[in-house]
């Protein structure tokens, strides 16, 4: 039987209803049952006001940006640069330039891996990524590696799921050219320490970039304080549109560096002999992009300011140790991902239950997890399972939505036994 | 009984604890992987064939209950059996377990799959009737795969 805890005490001035209230998914039913959105890690719900933008958008504002001279266009544009520059204050990078829009964290760590590799990277070089990376933080890296003749490590972890920092400085020399991080684990939870990192690495003269995907809904992020070259995110984690995400790279990198896409927007003259780029952002640029995505990105950039960073971190915290305290009383339980720094993420595996089979059965409870190896298939490895199951948490999730992953749990075991 | 309950059948999930044929052919004529990269189930299936009888079967994998019932059931199923008829029944079971939610199935066709009948269930479950057939893709590709002298080199995986 499962020993569960009636009575639960939220920060008092945590407005987690009238937050609530602002995602109108979170009032509808799935299989009959209220929805349990316990998947924030794969992707978060919109609140209102990401919604109504978008909708506004293609009803009064729809042009193509930068080109025309039409009032739309003026408007489609305004509204487009006004959401990187709530982005950049977001972030607080010094300069719009360096705040580039992408289709994700994944276009922005292909962009990276791509360009700077092709600009800087040589044979013999060596590349540091971490043993917790989803697969987009491994494969753009292989990819340019093979194609420069550079070699790819791998910064280990223990079986807590924090990376061995001293290994990782011992793996540092004048040959390492770049280190590719995770600043939050999706699969583990672990909170890693990218500014001792960033710091180690630029002592070898290597460059950084920090994968934010999983950090930016639930921890304030300064790219100048925390002195990262570059960090990626996605919209989509964000409470934004999917298909739209944010590279920040510092300006003089990103001068240097070759374009990624050749296109529309991102040149400044082209004759069929030559050339030219246009100034950053837009060399990064090409094509028509994302528009309604960066705009919808700007409001939920909105909605989240208005909430607060540190309150949603503490609230999360508060969340993320009563479902850890919870889970842990259930027998048959193992909590994957151990570290004593971690966010709201609970991967966990139970001893007669595949995690398919868990998910399964939740979901006839309304309650939406996610199962499977969540792109670390090394991670899995690390552990020697196959897939975990996966609870991950919002500034919108109650301590309700663990009970009920509880009892959903507990039906679990009864049918598996 | 509900959905669930009929998904996760006394037999199905008897058949997850303690699967049959759970093992690896030492000798073989076939074998293929049978791999879902998107949520990581992984199996591998031997064959021994006697002319066109299947007359030895053996599998080895990791994944969810639904996947390992089906592939433990698959083998019992098709021992014993002829090449054309283990397609055979493959065709059945396929047809029965993709048959649209709401489409009625008969109790015929039901009871022509023998024990595989119990996977039926899981044709309410949209996502899940990947890993029923998880399996049958193997045995499918290990036939196809006509190799004509009995292996005893290991997997290929």
């Amino acid at each position: 039987m499962i020993r569960r805890k009636t009575i639960t005490k939220h920060s008092t001035t945590y407005p987690i209803d009238s937050i609530r209230n602002e995602f109108p998914i979170l009032g509808t039913t799935v299989h009959g049952r209220p929805l349990v959105y316990l998947d924030n890690a794969a992707t978060t719900q919109k609140p209102e006001a990401v919604l109504k933008v978008q909708e506004t958008y293609y009803r009064e504002q729809n042009a193509n940006i930068h080109r025309g001279v039409h009032h739309l266009s003026e408007v489609a544009t305004f509204e487009y640069e006004k959401a990187r520059g709530k982005v950049r204050n977001f972030i607080n990078a010094g300069d719009t330039k360096e705040v580039l829009f992408t289709a994700g964290t994944t276009a922005g760590i292909n962009l990276v891996a791509s360009s700077f590799g092709r600009t800087f990277l040589q044979a013999g070089d060596e590349v540091l990524i971490s043993a917790m990376e989803h697969h987009s933080n491994i494969v753009p890296w292989q990819l340019i590696c093979e194609e420069r003749g550079a070699v790819l490590r791998v910064i280990p972890m223990d079986d807590n799921g924090e990376l061995l920092m001293d290994e990782f400085e011992r793996m540092l020399s004048p040959r390492t050219k770049f280190v590719s991080v995770v600043q939050i684990s999706n699969s583990l939870g672990t909170v890693n320490p990218v500014r001792r990192i960033i710091t180690a690495a630029h002592a070898v003269g290597a460059k950084v970039l920090v994968d934010g995907a999983q950090a930016v809904a639930h921890t304030k992020v300064d790219v100048r304080a925390m002195e990262c070259d570059f960090y990626a995110f996605s919209g989509h984690k964000l409470f934004g549109p999917t298909g739209i995400g944010i590279l920040y790279g510092r300006q003089e990198l990103l001068d240097a560096m070759k374009p990624y896409q050749g296109g529309g927007d991102m040149i400044r003259s082209v004759t069929f002999e030559r050339t030219t780029f246009n100034d950053l952002p837009y060399k990064f640029e090409a094509g028509t992009p994302n528009i309604v995505g960066g705009i919808g990105l700007g409001a939920a950039i909105d909605f989240v300011n208005t909430v607060g960073l540190d309150a949603i971190g503490a609230y999360e915290q508060e969340l993320l140790q009563y479902g850890t305290a919870l889970l842990s009383r259930i027998p048959g339980l193992r909590i994957i991902g151990t570290a004593a720094q971690k966010a709201g993420v609970i991967s966990f595996v139970l001893e007669h239950a595949h995690p398919h089979d868990i998910g399964t059965i939740l979901d006839r409870e309304g309650i939406a997890i996610r199962t499977g190896h969540h792109c670390t298939q090394p991670v899995m490895q690390r552990f020697g399972i196959p897939a975990t199951a996966r609870a991950s948490i919002s500034l919108y999730n109650r301590t309700a939505d663990f009970d009920a992953l509880a009892a959903g749990l507990q039906k679990v075991q009864e049918i598996f036994g | 009984m509900s959905e669930l309950n009929e998904l996760y059948q006394q037999v199905i999930l008897e058949h997850n604890k303690t699967p049959r044929n759970f093992r690896k052919l030492e000798l073989f004529t076939h074998d293929a992987d049978g791999y879902n990269p998107l949520c990581g189930d992984h199996y591998h299936v031997w064959l021994k064939l006697d002319g066109d009888t299947i007359a030895d079967i053996g599998f080895q994998g990791n994944g969810c209950a639904i996947s390992k019932s089906s592939a433990s059931m698959m083998t019992s199923s098709v021992k014993g059996r002829t090449v054309a008829e283990a397609k055979e029944l493959f065709e059945q079971f396929h047809s029965v377990i993709m048959t649209k939610i709401g489409d009625p199935v008969s109790e015929e066709r039901i009871e022509a799959l023998g024990s595989l009948g119990a996977l039926a269930g899981v044709r309410e479950f949209p996502a899940r009737i990947k890993c029923a057939s998880l399996a049958w893709h193997a045995l499918n590709a290990a036939l196809t795969n006509n190799q004509s002298t009995i292996s005893t080199e290991s997997a290929k995986d």
